[in-house]
């Protein structure tokens, strides 16, 4: 048997419990979620674009390494290429100055040669006439044989 | 099993677990708890069964409780364990009723949610071991009758299903009008010169809804805690029966959890249907 006031106190308790599930407890939850699932779509999209602007991104920063590396190259042979001629001209440049250099050098020992040779030559002339005159004591004129020790030095 | 003055013969154990706690007006005239089945009955139309009652308003509050809780702190960021557990239910019959209703209603999602926790719920108290909370009750706080499972009490799915049916009736009005609804439940099978015949039919598919709604959730709960109640008879009956009634109750238990919750998913996808059908406004007649 159905007890009628049981029947009606459980059916007041549904509507009451109805009303405060539709008030207090369904709305922030199905809100909360669909919030979310709002936020979980518009993070992917997000995350999509984002993905798209990194592979732009990559294949300008590819395209501009590419320019970079080709300029690097070109620059780093014009630079070789000079510092070839810089040396090389340095090289002649050092060839130049140490024929130079060599040249001087001797053509200052030849004069160094040259003048020894006349000095060598005027003091074997004078120890000549001093062991002549030695040899011969006052019998040679200084001044008498001059003509003739000067030819002797010449000769020698 | 409790035994205090004689050991109770199967038929009084099983005839005490099937009674409510019922207070009302005793034949003299002085309101009080019932003492027995017999002056239970005596009360009559001025009673009420207050252990269903209690029972099912506590776990409507819990229902209501937890899922507050979680709706408290409901945000769109990163959700707990508990807050996905919650919206995963308010999720499935969110789905379930859209489904079934695809009308826009604020009312029938939070409805359906209702039914299924609270309903759920009720049953749930089946799988408490059925001399558990009335000895408690009957031992220790002197309260001679305890059943704990409202949904075994034919007062409580009629009360249920009266609230799902008002609904119905109420918005088969106001969508269709008194006239359209009159329409429809005169004119329906067969043409108008069989209103009268029409009328009757349909009167009673108006209130099979209803009533089948509530004894299919009562017959099934009923069956259920009986055979609960037959096994626990077993326990005091020998050692060998005892060791049938330990596999039994576990096989019957395990079994039981899926009649709990499909009971209370069928009582939530019918009453949207219902709500659903009252919904459909015919579209040859208008009205």
């Amino acid at each position: 048997m159905v007890n009628f006031w049981t029947m009606i106190g459980i059916s007041v308790t549904f509507f009451i419990f109805v009303l405060i599930c539709r008030a207090f407890v369904w709305p922030p939850l199905i809100n909360a979620m669909r919030a979310r699932q709002e936020r979980i779509a518009q993070g992917l999209e997000n995350a999509e674009k984002a993905e798209e602007a990194l592979a732009k991104s990559n294949a300008d920063a590819e395209v501009l390494l590419r320019d970079a590396r080709a300029e690097g190259q070109r620059i780093i042979e014009q630079a070789r290429a000079q510092a070839t001629m810089v040396v090389d001209d340095a090289k002649d440049h050092a060839r130049e100055e140490g024929e130079r250099i060599l040249t001087a050098a001797r053509a200052e020992v030849t004069q160094e040669v040259n003048r020894a040779r006349e000095s060598l030559r005027q003091e074997v002339a004078y120890l000549a006439v001093v062991g002549a005159s030695r040899i011969l004591s006052s019998e040679i004129d200084r001044r008498k044989h001059s003509a003739m020790l000067d030819n002797l030095v010449r000769e020698l | 099993m409790a035994e205090k003055d004689s050991a109770p013969t199967p038929t009084e154990y099983i005839a005490h677990h099937l009674t409510n706690l019922t207070f009302g007006k005793r034949p003299d005239g002085s309101w009080g708890f019932a003492s027995s089945a017999e002056e239970a009955a005596q009360m009559g139309f001025w009673s009420v069964h207050v252990d269903s009652l209690a029972w099912a308003v506590g776990l409507g509050l819990v229902f209501l409780f937890l899922f507050w809780l979680a709706a408290r702190r409901a945000t769109a960021g990163v959700p707990g364990m508990f807050q996905s557990a919650i919206e995963a239910i308010v999720e499935f019959v969110d789905t379930t009723t859209k489904d079934i209703f695809p009308h826009k209603n604020p009312w029938v999602a939070p409805m359906g949610l209702t039914i299924l926790i609270w309903v759920f719920l009720m049953n749930l108290m089946d799988l408490v071991p059925v001399d558990w909370v009335p000895n408690i009750f009957r031992y220790w706080l002197n309260v001679p009758y305890m059943k704990i499972v409202p949904t075994t009490n034919v007062s409580v799915t009629f009360g249920v299903a009266i609230g799902v049916f008002l609904i119905v009736i109420y918005y088969s009005f106001k969508r269709k009008g008194p006239g359209g609804f009159l329409a429809e439940l005169a004119f329906h099978p067969f043409p108008k010169f069989a209103a009268p015949v029409n009328f009757v039919l349909e009167s009673v598919t108006l209130l099979a809804k209803p009533v089948s709604l509530a004894l299919r959730l009562f017959g099934n709960l009923y069956a259920g805690e009986m055979i609960f109640m037959l096994i626990a008879i077993l326990f005091s009956a020998s050692i060998a029966l005892a060791l049938l009634g330990v596999v039994l109750q576990l096989m019957w238990a395990l079994f039981h959890i899926l009649v709990i919750v499909l009971q209370a998913f069928i009582f939530m996808v019918l009453s949207t249907v219902y709500i659903a059908q009252a919904y459909e406004v015919p579209e040859e007649n208008g009205h």
